[in-house]
C-alpha cells in the first residue's frame, strides 16, 4: 500500500528556524528516514539528517518523532495512522547546527570525563581471565550503540540547561557502572560518581530505560546499583561499621 | 536568565514553539498513577484512625493493624499477638510500630520514587514532556537525599512481612484454639505471598543479596539468591500495585466479616 503522508519536519539553525509542512509517498515497509531520505531527492536537497547504517547499530539518526525520542531508522511508518501528521525535530537537549543535526559533543566530553578501565598493575594484556557471571552485567551495558537519546531525553539537562556541568548523564553514569561492576577494574569509581558526574541528580524516573533502543535497562541495571553502592559509602553506618572493623583486623 | 530560556529553549536548541510535540495521551499514566496513590492513602488512613472491625471471627486480623500493639486492642480479644503497650488513643494507630514503617519503606521505594516523581512532583510527567520547575536539584539535598535510607526501611519490612505471615498461619486457629480453613484464611495467606514478593523483589534487596558483589563466581550462593531477586525485580513495578490492591480487598474482607455484612464462608471447620 503506498499513499501520501503528510510531515512536518523543523527546518533552521542556531539562529532560528520552524516546521515546514511536506507532502511525501510512503510506501509499505518503509521508515521515517526512508521518508526523509525521498523528501531530500524530491523536494528538499539541502536538507541536513546525520544518518549511517539504517539498521539501528550506528546511532547517528536520533532525532524526535511526535515529540519522542527515537531512532529515525527503527521507526515504522506502519506505526502511524495515514492521515496522521508526523513532525521531526532534532534533539531538543543539545545545540542545533542545522535542520535535523544536533551538536552532541557535550557527550564526548562527559565521556572524556569517565577514567579508562584500570586492570590490576600486575597483569599483563593478554593475561586477563573472567567468569561469565562476573562480566554479564557489564556486558549488557556494552551493547550501547551511544545515539545519545538516553542523554537527550533525561529530563536533569534537558530541562536544565545549568546542570550539564555537574551531570555526566545516563550514558556515562552506566559507563561508570560497567567499569565499576568490570571484575578487573580496579580503580575506585564510587565517590567519583556522586561528587564528579552528579549520580544524585538522577531521580530515577525511567526515561532513559524508555527510549532506549537496545532495550538496555539503565535504570535498574545500572543506575540503581550505582546509587546503592553510594548508599554503601555514605549513608549506611552498618556497612561502614563492617568495613572498619574488617580494615582493623586486615 | 528568563523563564522562556529555560530547558528545551536554552540558546543554542533548536527554537520550536511547543514546549512538547509529544501527540499521545503522555497525562495519562501520572493522571491514573495519582488517582491510584490517592485512592490508597485515603483508605489506608481512614481505616488506620477508625479503630474498629479490625479482628474477624476470632482470628483474621486486618495488615493495617498488625501488629496490635495499643491497650485499645482489648476490644477484639485476641488480636494482640505481640503485647499491648502504646496508649490507646485516637491519634495513634493501634499498629503504630509497623505503619510508618511500612509508609516509609515504600516512599523511599525506587519504583514508587518513580511514579510520584512523574504523577505528583511533575519532574517529569513524562518523557521528553518539559517540568515546570525552574530549578532542579534531584537527590542531592535534604529531604530527597533521605531517600538513600531506604534499605532500612526495608530491612524492617522484611520484619513486617514476618508478622504478616504469622498472622496469616495464626489465622487457621481461633481464639478458642479450633482449627478452621475459611476464604479469610486464603485472602489473608494470599496478602502475605504479594506482601513477600514485594519487599524481595527491592532494588535494595537486590543489592544486598549480591548486587554489591564485584565477583559472583567467589560468592556462588549470594549469586543465586541474586539471580532469583533479580527476576523477581523485572516486576518490582507490578507487585507495588498488586499490594496496594492486596491490602485493600484483605483489610475490606476482615472488615466486612467483622461488621457482619458478609459472613466467611468456611471450607473447613
Amino acid at each position: 500500500m503506498s499513499y501520501e503522508g503528510t510531515f512536518r519536519v523543523w527546518r533552521g539553525d542556531a539562529e532560528g528556524g520552524d516546521l515546514e509542512d511536506y507532502r511525501v509517498e510512503v510506501h509499505d515497509g518503509e521508515v521515517v528516514l526512508d521518508i526523509l531520505h525521498r523528501l531530500q531527492a524530491t523536494q528538499t536537497p539541502d536538507l541536513a539528517v546525520r544518518w549511517n547504517c539504517k539498521a539501528g547499530k550506528c546511532g547517528s539518526c536520533s532525532a524526535e518523532i511526535n515529540g519522542k525520542p527515537r531512532l529515525m531508522c527503527m521507526t515504522r511508518m506502519s506505526v502511524f495512522e495515514p492521515d496522521e501528521v508526523v513532525t521531526v525535530t532534532p534533539m531538543r537537549t543539545f545545540p542545533v547546527i542545522r535542520d535535523l543535526v544536533t551538536d552532541v559533543s557535550f557527550n564526548y566530553a562527559k565521556a572524556r570525563e569517565v577514567p579508562s578501565f584500570t586492570p590490576p598493575p600486575d597483569l599483563a594484556p593478554g593475561e586477563y581471565r573472567m567468569a561469565q557471571e562476573d562480566v554479564s552485567r557489564s556486558q549488557e551495558f556494552r551493547k550501547c550503540i551511544e545515539c545519545f537519546l538516553c542523554q537527550n531525553t533525561c529530563h536533569v539537562v534537558r530541562d536544565h540547561e545549568e546542570n550539564k556541568q555537574a551531570y555526566a548523564g545516563p550514558r556515562y553514569l552506566m559507563r561508570i557502572a560497567e567499569l565499576e561492576m568490570h571484575p578487573l577494574d580496579v580503580a575506585d569509581r564510587v565517590p567519583a560518581a556522586q561528587d564528579e558526574h552528579g549520580l544524585g541528580l538522577c531521580n530515577i524516573t525511567k526515561c532513559c530505560t524508555d527510549v532506549c533502543p537496545e532495550g538496555i535497562k539503565i535504570t535498574d541495571n545500572a543506575l540503581i546499583p550505582m546509587k546503592e553502592r553510594v548508599a554503601d559509602r555514605r549513608y549506611d553506618p552498618l556497612v561502614w561499621l563492617g568495613r572498619t572493623i574488617s580494615r582493623r583486623r586486615a | 536568565m528568563t523563564t522562556t530560556a529555560r530547558g528545551v529553549d536554552a540558546p543554542g536548541r533548536a527554537r520550536i514553539g511547543a514546549r512538547t510535540l509529544r501527540s499521545d495521551r503522555w497525562w495519562l499514566p501520572p493522571v491514573a498513577t495519582t488517582a491510584g496513590l490517592l485512592v490508597f492513602v485515603v483508605y489506608a488512613t481512614w481505616r488506620a484512625f477508625e479503630q474498629k472491625y479490625f479482628f474477624a471471627d476470632g482470628r483474621y486480623l486486618t495488615p493495617f493493624y498488625s501488629p496490635c500493639v495499643s491497650h485499645g486492642c482489648a476490644s477484639a480479644p485476641g488480636s494482640s499477638h505481640f503485647g499491648m503497650f502504646l496508649p490507646d488513643n485516637r491519634l495513634i494507630p493501634y499498629a503504630a510500630v509497623s505503619l510508618p514503617f511500612l509508609l516509609l519503606f515504600r516512599l523511599t521505594c525506587y519504583y514508587y520514587r518513580r511514579a510520584y516523581y512523574r504523577s505528583i512532583v511533575l519532574a517529569p510527567a513524562a518523557c521528553a514532556v518539559p517540568e515546570p520547575h525552574g530549578r532542579y536539584t534531584g537527590e542531592t539535598r535534604f529531604p530527597l537525599i533521605m531517600q538513600n535510607v531506604h534499605r532500612y526501611f526495608f530491612y524492617v519490612g522484611v520484619l513486617v512481612s514476618l508478622v504478616n505471615t504469622y498472622d496469616a498461619v495464626r489465622a487457621f486457629w481461633d481464639t478458642g484454639g479450633r482449627f478452621g480453613l475459611g476464604i479469610g484464611n486464603l485472602v489473608l495467606l494470599a496478602n502475605a505471598g504479594l506482601l513477600w514478593c514485594y519487599t524481595l523483589s527491592c532494588h535494595s534487596c537486590r543489592h544486598v543479596m549480591g548486587g554489591r558483589l564485584k565477583h559472583f563466581s567467589k560468592h556462588p550462593v549470594r549469586y543465586w539468591a541474586w539471580t532469583r531477586v533479580s527476576a523477581l525485580n523485572t516486576r518490582h513495578m507490578l507487585f507495588a500495585w498488586v499490594t496496594l490492591g492486596s491490602l485493600i480487598v484483605t483489610d475490606l474482607y476482615v472488615m466486612l466479616v467483622a461488621r457482619g455484612t458478609i459472613t466467611d464462608l468456611r471450607l473447613i471447620g
